[in-house]
């Protein structure tokens, strides 16, 4: 039994459907990722898990009960807002202790449990201070440790990350990552961030236009995509139309159109004829002089057009003979200085044959 | 001179010319109302000390300051505050109008709160037609709005006629609502409702809705998430709202005179009684002066307590 489900929820506003016959199920300790763009319908998925937003249609069912019309008050949901939201006139202490306080515990477990969670936090030498007193960092700990204090059966985290810079961005996912498996509570985290989604979760379910694409675990989900969409949301990826010329066991030959034939994985409905296109991520993609790429499959010749230095890996753009441009990254990491291809070099370009995927239109 | 020296005395020049227009520019501002509180304000305070220490005139206003004549009173005495706290009376007048005062700033609040409440979280564009009909009844005179009241609540009118009809089907004498003590308050609340609804809806339009949605989410109700967030959270607006009509309604003297029965006075009648009818100038003096110290300490305690919670908020 899944802790959280939704079964084909639809909410509109006048004419936009703003989320389009959803359904998601979410396990227990899971940590759960709403990834889109702006206007994707994710926030509003959320408002609608916590009780702020009713669906039009569908049923949300929360711990095995259906709470598709509680109020937010009466959901065991708690929500980190993306404006932290905390309570201005009231300390550190105050704020955590509040929904214990809503929920009418006895005074000494709402000292114990306050007090363990400003120590979990790290916040107890700021227990009696205000938050306009704090680092953004430390309202976010607030605000986390505030939804946490009652141990919800679900956390909801609305753009938690986005006020904050990039570098304390970065320690804070380490810091989530931990605190979710340190308390157990399932995460259902909302970001526009795919590097933060890839990073952080267990799953994630890619919205578009207040449709799920596709949901899977990060790594799947970066390897195969199953829609242009996808595959183009989440890193970077060369994707060129391409056409199944023949479909065997073990692998898929496609035509390229300026390109050529390739050797591709094999794709599940991909008969003979079939359209659609081929995705490569550019780190997958080789480029080189002459002989080692050329034992690859595949391998074209091009010639560098561009090419983009950032420490750690370089990007070239590298212009296919006749055909379109394609990326490719390399590492810098060769002992020694490393040595750069420069623009107008004649290369090779090539690729395994089991890399890449094709996808249907 | 060296071209450095020339262009360091010559940025020290201008620097001294910037501070100098500076001056004259802050004079030139503040210079007219500063002047403006001196002459009308200042001075005439200054004017109603002194005079609370000297003797009334024969024939009303002031004694004069010397006199060769033994039997013409003259001089500075204490003699005025002698007389304020050798009669209760007086205390009593004192007393009786703070807790008028602090009546009508009470049912303010009550019938501001919601009011405000309603403003601060309609839409934009309703909110200010809603600001306008609020502040509407300033378009007219102050003391024709307290005449229509004297017109609302005579013994003619709808209100007085259904009540006694009422009373005496029940057998009970019919009331006066006029000139009583009810009449007062019915038209101080009325004239500085407006007072009290500004400085809250200023407060309550600038709350943060994700506080709500926060204070929901984290499991208050609809009460809980008024008194524990809202409302706390108002108290500056509460504490300004109050001043405004806390003040203002202790110096009041003409809805008392207009729409008051005889004993319904309050200290601003009692003022303009010895300054008009009586024309004991030093008492009116001595009076005037206990009501600004009340008034500054009232003042002085509504900002303490404002400047803790606006400390939080």
């Amino acid at each position: 039994m899944a802790l959280l489900e939704l079964r084909n929820v639809t909410r509109r506003f006048g004419d936009l459907v703003a989320v389009d016959n959803v359904s998601l199920s979410i396990e227990s300790g899971e940590f759960f990722t709403l990834l889109g763009p702006s206007g994707c319908g994710k926030t509003t998925v959320l408002r609608m898990i916590a009780g702020f937003d009713l669906p039009d249609a569908g049923r949300i069912f929360i711990g095995g009960k259906d709470l598709t019309d509680a109020p937010p008050e009466r959901r065991p949901v708690h929500t980190v807002f993306q404006s932290y939201a905390l309570f201005p006139h009231m300390t550190v202490a105050q704020n955590i202790a509040f929904p214990l306080k809503m929920a009418r515990r006895p005074q000494n477990e709402i000292h114990r449990l306050t007090d363990e969670t400003l120590q979990q936090m790290r916040l107890a030498d700021k227990e009696d201070f205000y938050p306009h007193e704090l680092s953004g960092g430390q309202q976010q700990r607030v605000a986390l440790g505030r939804a946490l204090v009652s141990r919800p059966q679900l956390l909801l985290l609305d753009e938690p990350l986005a006020a904050l810079d990039a570098k304390l961005r970065e320690e804070m996912q380490i810091e989530l990552i931990n605190l979710q498996r340190e308390v157990g509570v399932t995460f259902v985290f909302v970001t526009h961030a795919q590097d933060e989604a890839l990073a952080l979760s267990h799953r994630i379910a890619v919205m578009r236009q207040g449709r799920v694409e596709q949901v899977d675990e990060p790594a799947r989900l970066y390897g195969f995509p199953k829609s242009r969409f996808v595959a183009d949301f989440i890193g970077h990826i060369n994707m060129f139309d391409a056409e199944v010329m023949e479909a065997a066991h073990g692998h898929t030959r496609l035509m390229i159109p300026g390109v050529g034939e390739i050797t591709a994985p094999p794709a599940a409905n991909a008969a003979p004829g079939t359209r659609g296109a081929f995705a490569i991520r550019p780190e997958q993609v080789r480029i080189g002089l002459n002989s080692e790429v050329a034992e690859l499959k595949n391998h074209f010749p091009g010639e560098v057009r561009n090419l983009l230095y950032s420490g750690d890996v370089t990007v070239y753009k590298v212009h296919l003979v006749d055909g379109p441009m394609i990326e490719a990254l390399l590492p810098n990491s060769a002992p020694g200085r490393a040595e750069f291809f420069e623009v107008g070099d004649t290369v090779r370009v090539g690729w395994r044959h089991d890399a890449g995927v094709f996808l249907h239109e | 001179m060296s071209r450095k020296a020339f262009i360091y005395l010559r940025t020290a020049r201008r620097a001294k010319r910037l501070a100098a227009e500076a001056t004259v520019q802050k004079w030139v501002v503040s210079g007219p109302p500063l002047l403006f509180l001196l002459v009308f304000f200042a001075a005439p305070g200054l004017i109603m000390v002194l005079a609370s220490f000297r003797y009334p005139g024969e024939f009303g206003g002031l004694a004069p300051l010397y006199s060769s004549d033994p039997k013409v009173l003259h001089g500075l005495a204490l003699e005025t505050y002698g007389f304020f706290f050798s009669d209760f009376i007086y205390t009593e007048i004192f007393i009786k109008s703070f807790l008028v005062a602090l009546a009508t700033t009470l049912i303010c609040l009550t019938l501001a709160y919601p009011l405000a409440l309603l403003i601060a979280r309609s839409e934009k564009k309703k909110r200010d037609l809603m600001v306008l009909l609020v502040v509407l009844p300033f378009a007219s005179s102050f003391l024709v709005r307290i005449y229509a009241w004297m017109i609302l609540l005579g013994p003619q009118a709808a209100l007085s006629r259904t009540l006694s009809g009422i009373l005496q089907l029940l057998g009970l004498a019919p009331v006066h609502l006029l000139f009583s003590p009810f009449a007062v308050l019915v038209a101080l609340v009325y004239v500085h409702l407006p007072f009290m609804v500004l400085p809250l809806y200023t407060n309550l339009e600038k709350h943060d809705p994700a506080l709500l949605d926060a204070a929901q989410d984290l499991g208050a109700s609809a009460w809980q998430r008024f008194w524990r967030v809202t409302f706390p959270l108002s108290l500056p607006g509460v504490f300004s709202g109050s001043a405004l009509v806390f003040i203002p309604v202790l110096g009041m003297f003409a809805i008392p005179e207009l729409l008051g029965g005889t004993g319904d006075i309050l200290i601003g009648n009692l003022i303009k009684e010895q300054f008009l009818v009586t024309r004991d100038w030093p008492f009116g003096s001595t009076l005037s002066i206990m009501l600004t110290l009340s008034v500054l300490a009232c003042a002085w305690f509504a900002a303490k307590l404002g400047s803790r919670s606006r400390h939080h908020a």
